[in-house]
């Protein structure tokens, strides 16, 4: 009898799956049954829809209407149907002209007075929807900016059910209210948003590397790790500058480009973590979960919607652990396979979902439980085992991914004056970093790869070898046992960084020495 | 007699009019037993007519075929074998009809009929 479609997007991750919506009204009693494996919020739309196509003033079809959600196979959740339901409805009834609804796509959760509401994950869900031939996406006004970001979309602002109507009757203003309005394209948004310069604009508010005083070797390990995308590990007493350090990193990170700011906005699209008025994050993300944190806030998951963690808010930017010893040992460990991979898995019945999570990793540890400064003189009581233990719950497995360790000692009076001439701005060390990470860029070119820590080590030692005679130090501490065969490929990974800074063609003897520093910092 | 029982009165009389001009036969109005009361049965063609007659003063309240919850259709469906069992007689085919009326003034109704609603 009377049938109608509409589209909108089921999310499972970040990926987008089209989903059909079906509405037929045909004779029976009043009702409203709905198909294709709803869950509990999706059900609850019935009476939402319901009662926000009454509230806008048109009329609910007094007949047995179905509404079917296809493919049913694939798990659909919350509100995020709402306006596609109710326009297919409405559409079925005769109220709204099929013709219209032809590659358009529907997102926003109605209130009850007829209202558009914003929901989570808007940009990949029109990215998707853009990919299978949608060129229209109705969406509320709190989602546009956001949705307006994907090239090649006509979005449409709508602030209510009624206003969505007139839109696709072609008659503004007839329903009162404000009448939808079209967003302006991509190219405009991206381009007020992303400034020329790519680096981090520093002002007298943010923290700046160079309060970091006396920890001059602390320092260059930030660098390097910013440069590189190696991970980082601090062990210090309280008070050495190791969370200050850590905070300071996004500050020399050069800005997201284009591709990967809008990666890393879906994700915290989905997360729900957007802040308002910004659609687009174009400075790398740093996330420091608390150490109590469980293994679902830190690698994603949760029943029902499947929400990204931490690893994966991480994407492209800085995941701090601080007191890394401190975090449960599973959840330390479930961050060997994104760390492996730049990417989480996240399986529950029925679905699996994929997060990109390829971040820097930054863990801090006291060196003893009693966090007492180390050395007799200072008054820590505790046994070389019970330091050996503490610093043994980050597990070997976690570690060996660290390229760059460094030991930061408690800052004298005399250090802290003297540094005062020589620490650089973040601003200094963020231009270097970015000359390096475009150094890298450029050999990389042509490859998967675009940092020195991300390129694996058969590709490193074959193609970009170090200079003859360079690595004989490394070579050394490899015969003495010091450095195992996978640590000659991290630190020739690490020196790569260091030339990169220095602007030199290939690591010297003194990049791979300073790199193999690095690598060994602390021992255990 | 209250104004809302002097409306579902007039109401069923509309109905049965209206069953009647759309070809069923009428076997039995308001036909009760201890599990409740059928408004109308009847026949057409082959089949029992169970009808339940809803009448309704305006639509402020919703519609009158709302009304008919999942709870009432259960109802009228054992009543409907009561009144076969009562009356000892079989039908191919049972089927629970709604009528739903709306007063619309000087004594004239909307009708609609649903056939078979489970």
């Amino acid at each position: 009898m009377a049938l109608a479609r509409t589209y909108s997007v089921a999310l499972i991750g970040i990926t987008g799956h089209v989903v059909e919506v079906e509405a037929d009204i045909a004779n029976g009693l009043p009702a409203m049954i709905m198909v294709g494996l709803p869950d509990t919020a999706l059900r609850e739309a019935r009476d939402r829809i319901r009662a926000a196509i009454v509230n806008s003033g048109e009329e609910w079809p007094q007949r047995k209407i179905t509404v079917g959600l296809s493919p049913a196979s694939l798990p659909k959740r919350g509100s995020w149907f709402d306006l596609a339901i109710a326009i297919g409805i409405l559409a079925a009834a005769g109220q709204v002209p099929r013709a219209a609804l032809d590659g358009v796509m529907f997102f926003g959760e109605l209130g009850l007075d007829g209202r558009l509401r914003p929901v989570r994950g808007v940009l990949p869900a029109v990215a998707a929807a853009v990919e299978r031939g949608f060129r229209r996406v109705i969406v509320a006004e709190a989602n546009a900016a956001e949705a307006a970001l994907v090239p090649d979309v006509r979005v449409v602002a709508a602030s209510t059910l009624a206003a969505a109507l007139d839109w696709l009757c072609g008659t503004p203003g007839l329903r009162g209210g404000r009448p939808a309005a079209e967003c302006k394209g991509s190219q405009d948004v991206l381009g007020e948003i992303l400034p020329d310069g790519p680096v981090t604009a520093t002002t007298p508010q943010t923290p700046d590397l160079a309060e970091l005083l006396g920890q001059s070797l602390a320092r260059r390990g930030a660098e390097v790790c910013a440069a590189g995308g190696h991970h980082l590990s601090l062990l210090g007493p309280p008070g050495a500058g190791k969370t200050m350090l850590a905070e300071r990193i996004p500050t020399i990170l050069p800005r997201l480009d284009t591709a990967a700011a809008l990666e890393v906005t879906s994700i915290h699209s989905v997360a729900g973590t957007l802040p308002e008025q910004v659609p687009l994050l174009t400075e790398p993300p740093f996330l420091a979960p608390h150490h109590t944190a469980t293994k679902a806030a830190i690698v994603g998951g949760g029943s029902g919607i499947i929400r990204p963690g931490s690893a994966s808010l991480a994407h492209r930017g800085v995941l701090f652990l601080d007191e890394a010893p401190e975090f449960a040992r599973d959840v330390l460990d479930a961050l060997r396979q994104p760390l492996e991979a730049g990417e989480v898995v996240v399986a529950r019945s029925g679905v699996t979902a994929r997060f990109p999570a390829r971040f820097t990793l930054i863990l801090a540890a006291n060196p003893c439980p009693c966090a007492r400064a180390a050395g007799p003189a200072e008054g820590c009581s505790c046994s070389p085992t019970m330091r050996r233990r503490y610093l043994g719950r980050i597990s070997g497995p976690l570690l060996d991914r660290v390229d760059v360790k460094i030991e930061l000692e408690p800052v004298g009076r005399t250090e802290l004056l003297n540094d005062r001439n020589f620490a650089e701005s973040s601003r200094t060390v963020a231009l270097r970093v970015l000359q390096a990470r475009e150094r890298a860029a450029h050999r990389l070119r042509g490859t998967p790869w675009r940092l020195n820590a991300e390129v694996p080590g058969s590709e490193l030692r074959r193609t970009w070898p170090p200079a003859p005679g360079a690595l004989r130090v490394v070579e050394r501490s490899l015969e003495r046992g010091q450095i195992s065969a996978r640590g000659v490929v991290k630190v020739i990974r690490v020196a790569w960084t260091v030339a990169d800074l220095a602007g030199r063609p290939r690591p010297t003897r003194d990049d791979c020495d300073m790199a193999l520093g690095l690598w060994l910092g602390v021992r255990r | 007699m209250r104004a809302k029982d002097i409306l579902g009165k007039s109401g069923e009389q509309a109905a049965a009019e209206y069953l009647e001009a759309s070809g069923l036969r009428i076997l039995d109005r308001n036909w009760r037993c201890a599990d409740g009361e059928i408004d109308i049965v009847a026949v057409e063609r082959h089949a029992l007519v169970v009808c339940e007659v809803k009448s309704r003063s305006g639509m402020r309240y919703g519609s009158p075929l709302e009304a008919v919850s999942r709870a009432k259709r259960a109802r009228l469906r054992r009543l409907a074998v009561q009144w076969l069992n009562a009356h000892g007689v079989r039908f191919d085919q049972v089927r629970i009809d709604v009528v739903g009326l709306v007063y619309e003034g000087t004594g004239g109704f909307t009708i609609e009929h649903i056939r078979g609603v489970g």
